[in-house]
């Protein structure tokens, strides 16, 4: 029974190759495919074309419960390559996924065409067919999370280095600005940094500016007690600034010990910094008239 | 056996630890130490472990002891050079060395001994020179 419908169905699809990647264009270009402007027609048509060759080499091969097997090897790699680039481009999982399931219609109609007045047939190889196809979509929706995975891990890579920037206000001076929650692994980064560049600059006092912290729990008071310790172990005082009302009182609320002098503004602890490593910044005098 | 230098730089005493440290070596490194700063009356101690990139618990508390006895010995100690990496790893272990000075480097470390030593006002090793 099975065999029958594949073999109906590769029949169909080889004898009416060039009638069906029109129609299967035609769907897809129905569908939207086109309408975002990230991919052109031809490439599409390409895409297309290539998949339907692979996608009969694959029925050739009689194997449509399995394709994960050898024969769908060239169909499971074009697809990979199709949603990777899909994913990179922005398109949504719909937009991805039509690209297989739009070939169903066409496919359809031609079956019907075929195979009118004979309803088993019909039922049968339009069953091989959607079965197959669903597979297929599935498979191209999972490279595409895949991908879309890969690209949010980086981001958060990305951001994660862009967050954690050391700047050195004066000689022996670094300001270490925190933006976003500290959670362990961002510690973990700021610490490395911090440290890296007090040995790189000499620095003796590091004010680390908790401004854009939005919230200091218990959690993110150990990490900054962290790196605290790990400065004071290389020889580098700190001072945490930026320390806004509500923070002051829940850090009393919740009873933490930060055990390093905290100033109100970034101004006073740079002034504290300033005073600490004997420099002094003063207004110049105004010359008399 | 191997043996790690102690050298006297101005009031300090200077070491620089420079292999792998185990049980053995760093007894023999505090006698020479608690020695050597009796003989020379030096008022501070410097350690340096810039060479080591890995330090730990045992280094730690060998560091701890040093301090507590050149204390005994009225002397300050300051551990100088630790790596960045060494730092992390000291406070995951959850060992802030509470109680020791650091600098970053030799040169800094010297400064610090020596504001420590006129900090506490009585420069008591004038009559050994």
């Amino acid at each position: 029974m099975a065999v029958s419908s594949i073999s109906r169905t590769l029949d169909l699809t080889d004898k009416h190759h060039a009638r069906l990647l029109t129609s299967w264009l035609e769907s897809q270009v129905a569908a939207g495919s086109l309408r975002s402007g990230q991919i052109r027609e031809d490439e599409l048509k390409h895409q297309s074309q290539r998949f339907l060759q692979e996608f009969i080499d694959g029925l050739k091969s009689g194997d449509v419960d399995d394709i994960t097997g050898a024969s769908w090897n060239g169909a499971r790699e074009l697809l990979g390559e199709f949603s990777r680039s899909r994913a990179l481009q922005g398109f949504t999982p719909s937009e991805t996924a039509t690209f297989i399931f739009s070939l169903k219609e066409p496919l359809f109609s031609l079956m019907r065409e075929e195979l009118k007045g004979n309803a088993q047939q019909l039922g049968e190889a339009i069953w091989t067919a959607t079965k197959l196809i669903d597979k297929l979509g599935l498979y191209t929706a999972e490279i595409y999370q895949q991908n879309r995975d890969e690209i949010i891990k980086r981001q958060a890579h990305e951001l994660l280095e862009l967050s954690t920037p050391v700047v050195q206000l004066w000689d022996k001076v670094l300001a270490l600005p925190l933006i976003g929650t500290l959670d362990s692994e961002r510690t973990q980064t700021v610490m490395e940094n911090l440290l890296n560049h007090i040995v790189k600059s000499g620095a003796e006092i590091a004010i680390i500016d908790i401004t854009g912290v939005p919230t200091v729990d218990t959690l993110v008071a150990q990490h900054l007690i962290k790196t605290v310790s790990a400065a004071r172990l290389m020889g580098a005082d700190c001072i945490i600034s930026g320390i806004r009302p509500q923070i002051a009182q829940t850090i009393v609320h919740l009873g933490l010990q930060l055990d390093v002098v905290s100033k109100a503004t970034m101004a006073d602890a740079f002034a504290l910094a300033l005073k600490r490593t004997g420099q002094f910044i003063g207004r110049v005098a105004a010359k008399p008239a | 056996m191997e043996q790690i230098p102690i050298l006297k730089v101005g009031r300090c005493l200077l070491v620089s630890i420079q292999i792998d440290m185990h049980d053995k070596l760093a007894l023999a490194l505090q006698d020479d130490l608690t020695q050597r700063l009796v003989e020379t009356r030096a008022r501070g101690v410097l350690i340096d472990i810039s060479a080591l990139d890995l330090v730990d618990s045992f280094i730690g508390r060998m560091l701890s002891n040093i301090a507590a006895m050149a204390r005994v010995l009225d002397a300050q100690t300051v551990v100088v050079g630790m790596r960045p990496q060494v730092a992390i790893t000291l406070v995951e272990l959850g060992l802030t060395l509470t109680g020791i000075q650091t600098a970053l480097d030799v040169d800094r470390g010297l400064a610090l001994v020596n504001r420590l030593i006129d900090a506490e006002g009585d420069d008591g090793a004038g009559g050994a020179h």
